[in-house]
């Protein structure tokens, strides 16, 4: 069992603060580090991994600093966001030469065991050139097991892969989780963390906007006000109804659209056909006015 | 040192088509070596100007660049050093590897090419060829390990040895005497006049340092470069695209 913690750790790049003042503790099971993209995201992995210094703060694996510390890839097993591997090498070749390189005892031995654990037994005699996404993916998942670590750190490691081979590693990771493995994945898909995570930290810009499990932040997520924009063939009557049925808080009347402000989601959602419907208004388009990641995140912070 | 690390450097530095377009420099070289005994009647003195204006102050660092940066610049450019550096090994140990086989590649490809050239193009008693073995055999050493710490050091590693070997060495150390003192071709050149003695001066194999002070640069500038590379792959960052 191991443990990575961060407390109060920033780090910039020049004038960019890429992490600002992160406290974070990451223990056993699986941790989705969950952001849009440039929110810090690869920083703070990279600084759980050794890669990159602190500017201020500490990151401790078990109490002992990760950074200029070779020893702790002893621990720690990491699977990179960068697609380069070794090219021109088999995947066999290049995840032997892995568990050289951790000088294992029984290098062959484990070489086959964490190709296996990735399902790519078949494909190990093809040069990692020719792979696809997804399978080089998987190899390089491969490389970061082969001495079985306590930890795993894995930036986007979903990215790329079709939902079979994502399903296979959610199961993957599961089966490590289980076994008492410290997982964390960075990701920017809501929906790809929540259904593997149990507990999820997320970033915003850089700071550490919200942590906890996942039904917790969903419903942070989904309680916000949602806009959406609505044509239909009779505008006025639409917002008249609308403000009668009492599941939006706000609604504005533009000369070809409605505008409307509705606290929450599921009801407004569910009452607009049904509306419509009863006043024989015709809905022509219904859209989501923010429902990008980015304004998702941004209200969470603003909170 | 360590095996896996060197045998993955040789990889990557030898792969099938590197091996080819690497070896055209020393091709060249012979071809020119050839022709310049056909052109002079083996010629002492063309030979000494022909690995003094061509193998010496261009194939000779060109070879080095290549393979100098080439054991390390395309890992760190795309992020694949992580594979090596995310191993219980010490970064000195990693440094040291890749640097022993980029040293011995350049030995190869750069030191040996240049005394058989000597010996192609038309020598008197081997003289050309052991001066010229000899200089070129540390001028392997120095220039490789300077122009590795470069490819640690910047992404601009190719371009900045350029001006260096090109610019620096050839054209303003030509004009400006000082220059000429502080850069490896002179140092190198030093023991190559030593040797080719009491013909040197015939020949025109000179050096503006004296023995003994080209040697210790030398080493010293070897031994830096060397102890900086590995410093500074201990704090090298490495991150993603974001």
């Amino acid at each position: 069992m191991s443990a990575i913690t961060l407390t109060n750790v920033s780090r910039w790049f020049g004038n960019v603060v890429a992490a600002n003042d992160v406290t974070m503790e990451i223990g056993p099971g699986i941790t989705g580090l969950l952001g849009p993209n440039g929110a810090g995201k690869t920083t703070l992995i990279s600084m759980m991994g050794g890669f990159l210094a602190p500017s201020a703060g500490t990151v401790l694996l078990d109490g002992v600093p990760t950074w200029r510390n070779p020893e702790i890839y002893r621990t720690v097993g990491i699977v990179p966001e960068t697609e380069a591997a070794y090219d021109m090498m088999t995947g066999w070749q290049f995840v032997l030469a892995n568990a050289l390189l951790h000088e294992l005892e029984y290098p062959e031995t484990a070489a086959t065991a964490a190709i296996e654990a990735v399902d790519m037994a078949t494909a190990q005699g093809r040069a990692i050139g020719t792979y696809s996404k997804g399978m080089k993916q998987r190899i390089k998942m491969a490389t970061s097991l082969v001495h079985q670590p306590s930890v795993l750190l894995l930036d986007e490691p979903f990215s790329g892969m079709d939902p079979r081979q994502r399903l296979h590693l959610m199961d993957l990771l599961r089966s490590l989780a289980a076994d008492g493995k410290t997982i964390l994945f960075s990701s920017h898909i809501l929906e790809e963390v929540e259904v593997v995570a149990d507990t999820i930290e997320v970033m915003v810009a850089g700071r550490h906007a919200a942590s906890g499990d996942f039904r917790k932040i969903r419903r942070l997520m989904t309680e916000r006000p949602h806009r959406y924009t609505v044509r239909s063939s009779d505008n006025r009557a639409l917002a008249a109804a609308i403000i009668a049925e009492g599941s939006a808080n706000a609604v504005s009347l533009a000369p070809d659209r409605v505008d409307v402000e509705a606290s929450d989601f599921g009801s407004f959602v569910h009452a607009l056909p049904r509306l419509a419907h009863k006043a024989k208004i015709r809905l022509l388009d219904v859209t989501p006015a923010d429902e990008s990641l980015e304004s998702v995140f941004s209200y969470l912070v603003a909170r | 040192m360590n095996l896996v690390i060197m045998r993955l450097t040789a990889r990557s530095l030898l792969g099938r088509r590197r091996v080819v377009l690497l070896s055209l420099l020393p091709g060249v070289l012979l071809l020119v070596a050839a022709a310049t005994r056909w052109g002079s009647d083996a010629d002492p003195w063309a030979t000494a100007h022909m690995l003094h204006n061509f193998a010496m102050s261009t194939i000779l660092p060109l070879v080095c660049l290549i393979i100098g940066t080439g054991a390390i610049g395309p890992e760190i450019e795309d992020g694949s050093i992580v594979y090596l550096l995310a191993k219980p090994i010490s970064r000195t140990t990693i440094a040291l590897s890749k640097l022993v086989v980029a040293v011995t590649t350049a030995l190869a490809m750069g030191a040996v090419p240049i005394a058989l050239a000597g010996a192609v193009s038309g020598d008197w008693h081997w003289k050309l060829t052991l001066a010229y073995g000899v200089a070129s055999a540390l001028g392997a050493v120095a220039y490789t390990t300077v122009f590795f710490t470069l490819a640690i050091l910047t992404r601009n590693a190719i371009i900045s040895g350029l001006i260096y070997a090109l610019l620096w060495e050839g054209v303003i150390g030509g004009y400006v005497p000082g220059v000429r003192v502080l850069s490896i071709r002179q140092w190198i050149l030093a023991p190559a006049e030593e040797i080719a003695a009491p013909q040197a001066s015939t020949w025109g194999v000179s050096s503006q340092v004296g023995l003994s002070t080209g040697l210790l640069l030398l080493v010293v500038t070897t031994i830096l470069a060397a102890a900086f590379a590995a410093r500074r792959l201990q704090t090298i960052s490495v991150r993603g695209s974001e």
